[in-house]
């Protein structure tokens, strides 16, 4: 043991006896892991955001426009609605055989850039997601916001409960900067508890609250108004089939008999990832390839440690050194760097998925944290650790023969 | 103890050569002298089991070279052998008490500071403990590579031409401290030499001349064309 820890004190000093090579080769070491763990990291945590958004909805129904601009829209709330579609055609699909559930979402207005979402108590329930202040809302014009968007309202020492009964005015529009519906102001009734889901980043109300601020926004007379409540629309509706088999046929009968668009967030979401999917193996790519680079790195510098160190390393054994201890000595050396360099490539990682976390969520979009450790993270120092023995391994062994002898001849 | 009979040696594709008989005693003072390619270095590298003999036997500090494993060889350089090259090699990478206590890593054995200080300070050189190899004057640096040497009480103590580039002052002080080490802890003083000098300070010492078999390999070579 004690041979250890002075095997380990002996290869530091031979390590840092070189600074620049050290400080390089641990540079390229540890930018390659961090490429490595912030893929691992954002990966994961897009499927699990995925998965948790997606989970249990079959079929998303809208206008008709592009399938994924449907499902961005209507399940990550990322992207622009495709149109809107008519209540009774919503209605209809509610009393379809095959369909066990919908969930009516009316987008189209926003509080500081957190949209405004009309839709049922079903939306909620769906998520599982729980009141952390508050109520439910009971009336038009009652609002719940998600956790984020609640972060993101408060005035400083107006987080959480204190945020009940404030008032707010949506403005139109999914940017924020369009037309503020003055006359229309919210009342926030209840605050959620965070989710990890795409509640997080909404307000929610009833989508009575929308048809309120729209038909009154646009009618000029009560004749107007009473057209408008005959022709309501919603924006999306999400579906959850009554039986596996409905998939064969409930979208393609939307999609032919009706004037609706239906997309199946399974495909649409398979085919998103695999466009993803291309950047995350070109970063994989790049870190793959930074780290051959830092082996290749790490190699020449031990190599020529071992070819500036021959006398030092034939005067260990000439001490009486078996050749075993002078390679592990060099072998120490490039586990330490290895070391070293997992510490900071982990660290870098998670510094960069929580900067590009911020940034995700300063657009509205999928949340991505520093803050987590995966098991897989497990795999970064083996890895390391790997590259850097693979790289000491002809070294070492070119230490492991050295001949003593040579110290004898004055060459 | 040295004591060798009959020793030959050869490098593969090349002519035995064979050594003149020696008998040095426990603490004994033995001179090797010889120019260079006179086989005066593979003479040390078989005394120091760093090269095995093609004949004849070998007794160095009570055992019998040649038979052993290269790790008990190893474990026997480390116990019984202490070496001053002429190159000193001391590594840069460490300070003077780190570069002494490579002996004790290299033979496996716990670091001793007590015993790193006092073997600086027989040797006039404790104060330079936390020092870098590259801050050493000549002689400071052949000071501690000696201490290193006999850090671990060597009972053979191998010096290689230590008093090259030295001037006649330096050289006889060298040469001095050397023989009050090998004294200090009863070791058998081996000096590879070229040097008049050594042989006029050591006139007790048993000398192997290494030049003159090298001449007779010579007019073998010649009778034989």
């Amino acid at each position: 043991m004690k041979q250890i820890a002075y095997l380990a004190r002996l290869s530091w000093h031979y390590l840092w006896s070189r600074p620049l090579a050290a400080v390089l080769n641990l540079l390229l070491l540890t930018l390659g892991l961090a490429a490595i763990t912030l893929v691992l990291l954002v990966a994961a945590q897009l499927d699990r955001a995925f998965e948790r958004n997606l989970g249990g909805i079959d079929l998303v129904v809208g206008a008709k426009g592009s399938p994924l601009q449907l499902i961005l829209s209507g399940v990550f709330h990322i992207d622009v609605p495709t149109g809107n579609i008519a209540l009774h055609e919503v209605q209809a699909l509610e009393q379809h055989p095959l369909v066990a559930q919908v969930i009516p979402l009316s987008l189209g207005d926003s509080y500081r850039g957190y949209r405004i979402v009309g839709t049922t108590p079903g939306y909620a329930a769906h998520y599982g997601a729980v009141l952390a202040h508050g109520r439910a809302w009971q009336a038009p014009m009652e609002a719940v916001l998600g956790a984020e968007a609640a972060r993101g309202m408060a005035r400083p020492g107006h987080e959480g409960a204190a945020l009940l009964g404030a008032a707010f005015v949506g403005s139109h529009g999914l940017g924020g900067g369009g037309h503020a519906h003055g006359e229309h102001p919210y009342t926030v009734a209840g605050v959620l508890a965070p989710c990890a889901c795409v509640l997080d980043r909404l307000i929610l109300t009833s989508t009575e609250s929308v048809w309120q601020v729209h038909e009154h926004a646009t009618a000029d007379d009560e004749e107007d108004l009473a057209i408008l409540r005959q022709e309501r629309e919603v924006t999306v509706a999400l579906l959850r089939y009554r039986t596996p088999l409905a998939a064969v046929t409930l979208p393609r009968h939307i999609n032919a008999g009706t004037a609706l668009q239906a997309a199946a967030p399974a495909i649409e979401v398979t085919r998103l990832l695999r466009l993803l999917g291309v950047g995350a193996d070109v970063l994989r790519a790049f870190g793959g390839v930074l780290l051959a680079v830092a082996a290749l790195s790490v190699f020449i510098a031990l190599w020529n440690a071992v070819r500036e160190r021959r006398a030092d390393i034939a005067m260990l054994r000439m001490l009486g050194a078996p050749p075993g201890r002078v390679a592990g000595l060099l072998l120490c050396e490039a586990l330490w760097l290895a070391l070293l360099a997992s510490a900071l490539g982990l660290l870098l990682g998670h510094g960069l998925a929580e900067v590009l976390g911020r940034v995700l969520l300063a657009q509205g979009l999928l949340p991505v944290s520093g803050w987590l450790w995966l098991p897989a993270e497990a795999g970064v120092p083996l890895l390391a650790m790997g590259v850097a023995a693979l790289a000491a391994l002809l070294p070492a062994l070119q230490a492991y023969r050295t001949d003593v002898a040579d110290l004898l001849s004055h060459t | 103890m040295i004591r060798t009979r009959g020793l030959a040696h050869a490098y593969p594709g090349t002519e035995r050569r064979r050594y003149p008989d020696v008998d040095v005693r426990q603490g004994g003072t033995l001179l090797v002298r010889g120019r260079s390619g006179s086989g005066k270095s593979t003479w040390l590298a078989l005394i120091a089991g760093l090269r095995g003999a093609a004949e004849g036997d070998l007794f160095v500090a009570g055992l019998q070279i040649g038979t052993q494993r290269g790790a008990e060889i190893d474990a026997w350089r480390a116990r019984c052998i202490g070496f001053l090259p002429q190159k000193l090699h001391l590594s840069s990478a460490l300070n003077v008490a780190d570069n002494l206590a490579l002996s004790y890593f290299a033979a496996g054995r716990p670091r001793d500071d007590a015993a790193i200080a006092q073997a600086l300070a027989r040797v006039g050189v404790a104060e330079l403990a936390a020092r870098r190899p590259h801050q050493l004057s000549g002689g400071q640096a052949q000071r501690v590579a000696l201490a290193r040497a006999v850090l671990l009480q060597p009972e053979l103590l191998l010096a290689d031409e230590p008093t090259a580039s030295l001037d006649d002052e330096a050289a006889a002080s060298a040469l001095a401290l050397l023989q009050d080490s090998a004294a200090a802890c009863g070791a058998t003083l081996v000096i590879a030499t070229h040097d008049p000098r050594v042989l006029q300070a050591l006139p007790g010492a048993a000398v192997l001349d290494l030049n003159q078999i090298g001449l007779q390999a010579n007019v073998d070579k010649r009778q034989k064309l």
